[in-house]
């Protein structure tokens, strides 16, 4: 196989993307927690970052793995309920220097620990089903959540998520460079797994289960994997989300928000992580851009999605997915990459 | 290619070639069938194929052999009977495992991951031949670009088999039908299998195409040693490239043979071939 | 005694919310069973005809039969409306599209409504009143027994019209094939709107027998209205409309039960454990029909 393209080495590309990422990072926390930025809008940026984790968890389940779970407030209610209980637990509020940054990380990971659990124990019966009925089946589990959220403390006997009047003073742990970290670690160990054999093994479920059975791929283990990792990091964004509001209720987490989610989903492009992190951000900062838009943002919210169903199924960027290394290519390659394209279509 | 006349012997169980004898036959089915509530799709499917033969599978359309491939590769589960590979009853397993035993299959209508890369469909065939595990894909250890490399290099020279090699980042939806169905072959290798189940590999090629595709059968086999069961209605690649032929009609199996036996044998020309006359014509 | 009377009055609480839910299973039952789609937007149209009650009684002052009238025509053409404009130019899309944009829809209606006129409730008051049935210590509504009369009655008027009329043929046939049934020359648009029209008049009719029982309308009075009663066509077994009416009633009587019980609190946690229940169970319901795919 003869290679006249420039193409960048492997352990080079690597480099090459962990250095943009890291300055990326260390400058927009320097240049937001600096005097030129308002708290306002850093409060957006970080609310952007939740999002972007929830939509780019739930892109795992739908894009990737072809379903359309319709729960997934749920698994961000139960990641956001651990953190919280667990952040007034150890009154992280008086933890200082180490201890502090110890208990949100440990929060971050217990939270997304937990949302996997419940992944898992509600993937292995509903992944049984398809199409439709996954749809219903996953809803069905969100509402459950919900519903135990809000009355599980008469159950149990003491105040534990408190209920239908909500989880108050949790330390708002929250800042713009931990919600940055989770975003981009998020990103990245997905797009680790989704270029790996375990992430092809996923694509191969969604596009035809029966021949991906018949190459060997365990088709019940991947679609749970897919689920759970979904779930994960569902929980990690409650986490965030619980640490920024400072205070839960069950009602936040019902259908309307998997909704929401799915929106940002569709929108951008299911199986494309790039399209549903532009979506995420355009999304949360328009309404607020708009600030006497706000009244009209479900109502616009789900004519996008009527309309988007209608014109364009397959969102806007389809299932494109992004490559640092490979736009640089296409920069040193011009001519060579728009030849090979239209070759391609014609074979 | 030499045109040697296989010789087939009667082993418990079958017939296979003369060279496969003293090796365990790498399938052994017994008795296979199945009912669909009232209806019986299969029934007394008995067949023993050598290690590395190519058999056949013919019969009029809706005789049942894609159903006998779907029992084979546990995609139904039989009613009654066994099927043994290398030895081993695959009773109760799953597809998946089946696949790891060592059966690949094609499929009638093709299913081939659409949307994914030409390379990508070859080596999702490969995934079981890679074993690095999560941790290792995320953290990208050692394990996974000495796997992936050695596996991309494994999918390339698959593909150059049938000179594909350089459609490797083609989308698998965009390729034109016939290279869909070798890329179907393809994929089927990839999990290196020990028999290979094509399901009509031939179905809308032309004569030359066909020739190749004979041509690339026999080199498959003679390069890996594997067993190669046909499902095909081109009697001229069927009665060129099998050494070893089943009928199939109705579900059961009529007549059992080397091709000159099944080309003579009247109960299969009554069934299927037609009258005497169209016999002679797909001689030619 | 006293405990007899409580059960008793439950029992005729679960009857009368079952046949509400009964009434809006059958729209998605039938709409499934056409199109293979689950109308999330369904029990929103409950919505707006109860909305049109409210307008048309509380505002303008009209006479409760013109209410009724007015609410089953608005439910009965909006349901068609939507069929025409945002599911019928996805009928060659995937389903998942499908399933997308009917859950848009409803959003669309809710979202739309608490715009329009605010998230409060608006109370319509003595909808549809008159006298109570006394039967030993215990009471029953007139609305109580309207609905439930009402609703046997529309059921026995579904399912004459299903297997007795021409239009009821076709749709069978488009349900149980939908190109066989072109092939045979009915008319595929007029037979799916057809479907849908019925399911909506349905709605409309189920909006004010809830109107009768409940007194009130809010934006998203469908939304959970819906989602049980949909719980209720798959606990049926989606696509049968026996199924539908059975799984209505089994649903108003479940939750009956548990707030009998006392623990009303987790009525919807119950409805949803149901669901759960029967997908996990036997997915195609009490009285569905299986599916298998061709491999």
């Amino acid at each position: 196989m003869k290679t006249n393209r420039k193409t960048i080495p492997m352990p080079m590309r690597y480099l090459i993307n962990t250095v943009l990422i890291v300055l990326f990072i260390l400058a927009s926390t320097l240049f937001v927690n600096s005097d030129a930025v308002s708290g306002y809008f850093t409060k957006i940026l970080m609310v952007i970052g939740i999002n972007i984790i929830l939509a780019v968890s739930l892109n795992i389940a739908t894009g990737y793995l072809g379903q359309l779970p319709l729960g997934h407030a749920g698994f961000m209610a139960v990641g956001a309920y651990t953190g919280g209980i667990f952040l007034k637990a150890v009154d992280a509020a008086k933890a200082t220097g180490g201890t502090y940054y110890l208990y949100i990380a440990a929060a971050l990971v217990l939270s997304g620990i937990v949302a996997g659990i419940f992944g898992i124990l509600i993937g292995v019966p509903a992944l049984r089903l398809k199409g439709d009925y996954l749809a219903i089946i996953t809803l069905g589990f969100g509402e459950i959540i919900r519903v135990v959220l809000t009355n599980i403390d008469s159950v149990l006997g003491f105040d534990f998520t408190y209920g239908a009047s909500g989880l108050k003073r949790i330390p708002k742990i929250t800042t713009f460079f931990n919600v940055l970290l989770c975003v981009v670690l998020s990103c990245v160990v997905i797009h680790m797994v989704m270029k790996s054999r375990h992430g092809r093994a996923i694509l191969s479920i969604r596009e035809n289960e029966i021949a991906a059975e018949s190459c060997g791929i365990r088709t019940t283990y991947y679609k749970v994997m897919a689920f759970t990792m979904s779930a994960f990091f569902a929980g990690v964004a409650g986490c965030l989300y619980a640490g920024y509001l400072g205070s839960l209720q069950p009602s936040s987490f019902g259908f309307m928000k998997s909704i929401e989610i799915l929106v940002m989903v569709v929108l951008g492009g299911m199986g494309s992580m790039l399209g549903s992190i532009l979506s995420a951000t355009v999304l949360t900062a328009l309404p607020e851009a708009l600030r006497a838009f706000s009244d009209y943002r479900m109502v616009v919210y789900s004519l996008v999605l009527v309309l988007m169903m209608i014109f364009k199924p397959t969102g806007l960027l389809g299932q494109y997915d992004f490559s640092l290394s490979r736009i640089l290519e296409k920069l040193m390659n011009p001519k060579k990459s728009a030849g090979k394209k239209e070759g391609a279509s014609h074979e | 290619m030499s045109e040697q006349k296989t010789k087939l012997v009667e082993v418990p169980g079958g017939i296979i070639p003369e060279r496969d004898v003293g090796q365990p036959p790498v399938l052994e089915v017994r008795h296979l069938g199945i009912d669909f509530g009232g209806l019986t799709a299969v029934d007394d499917f008995d067949f023993v194929i050598g290690k590395d033969e190519i058999g056949g599978l013919i019969g009029p359309n809706g005789a049942g052999k894609t159903t006998v491939f779907n029992l084979l590769t546990n995609v139904y589960q039989p009613t009654r009977g066994h099927i043994l590979l290398g030895g081993v009853d695959t009773r109760g397993k799953k597809t998946y495992e089946v696949n790891k035993l060592g059966i690949a299959r094609t499929f009638q209508n093709i299913r081939l991951f659409k949307t994914l890369t030409v390379l990508d469909n070859v080596l999702i065939g490969m995934h079981n031949g890679m074993g690095y595990n999560l941790g290792s894909s995320v953290l990208r250890l050692p394990a996974y670009w000495k796997q992936e490399k050695e596996a991309k290099q494994q999918a390339l020279s698959l593909l150059s088999i049938f000179d594909m090699q350089d459609l490797a980042e083609v989308h698998a939806g965009n390729l034109p039908y016939g290279a869909q169905r070798r890329l179907e072959i393809v994929r089927a290798l990839a999990t290196n299998p020990k028999i290979l189940l094509l399901d009509e590999p031939a179905a809308g090629m032309n004569p030359s195409e066909t020739a190749e595709l004979m041509e690339n059968i026999r080199r498959i086999r003679d390069r890996f040693g594997i067993a190669v069961i046909l499902i095909e209605h081109d009697m001229n690649l069927v009665m060129n490239i099998c050494e070893g032929i089943a009928v199939l009609n109705y579900g059961r199996i009529i007549a059992k043979g080397t091709p000159e036996e099944i080309r003579k044998n009247p109960v299969v020309i009554e069934a299927y071939l037609g009258k005497k006359g169209d016999a002679a014509d797909a001689e030619s | 005694m006293a405990f007899l009377s409580t059960l008793f009055s439950q029992v005729i609480n679960g009857l009368q919310s079952g046949s509400i839910y009964a009434l809006v299973a059958l729209g998605y039952s039938m709409v499934y069973g056409i199109i293979m789609l689950l109308n999330f937007a369904h029990g929103d149209i409950i919505m707006v005809g109860a909305y049109v009650v409210w307008i048309s009684t509380a505002n303008f002052g009209f006479h409760p039969i013109v209410s009724i009238l007015l609410a089953v025509v608005v439910s009965t053409v909006l349901g068609v409306v939507i069929e025409k404009v945002a599911y019928a130019p996805l009928r060659s899309s995937p389903r998942l599209s499908l399933l997308i944009t009917a859950i848009g829809i409803s959003f669309l209606l809710e979202n739309g409504f608490q715009l329009i006129f605010g998230a409060g409730a608006k109370v319509v008051p003595d909808f549809l009143t008159g006298p109570s049935v006394h039967l030993g210590s215990a009471t029953i509504s007139f609305s109580a027994i309207v609905t439930i009369v009402v609703t046997v009655a529309m059921m026995a008027g579904l399912t004459f019209l299903v297997q007795k009329t021409k239009l009821g043929k076709a749709m069978r046939a488009v349900s149980e094939d939908m190109g066989a049934a072109q092939l045979m020359g009915i008319n595929l648009n007029t037979t799916i709107s057809f479907t849908f029209a019925m399911g909506s008049a349905l709605a409309g009719v189920a909006s004010v027998l809830y109107l009768s029982s409940y007194g009130q309308a809010s934006p998203t009075m469908g939304s959970m209205l819906g989602l049980k009663a949909f719980v209720a066509a798959v606990l049926g077994g989606i696509g049968s409309l026996p199924g539908a009416m059975l799984g209505g009633f089994v649903i108003g009587m479940a939750e009956a039960l548990v707030s009998a019980a006392g623990l009303s609190v987790w009525k919807d946690g119950v409805v949803f454990a149901i669901l759960i229940i029967v997908l996990l169970v036997k997915p195609t319901g009490l009285m569905g029909k299986p599916m298998t795919e061709k491999v």
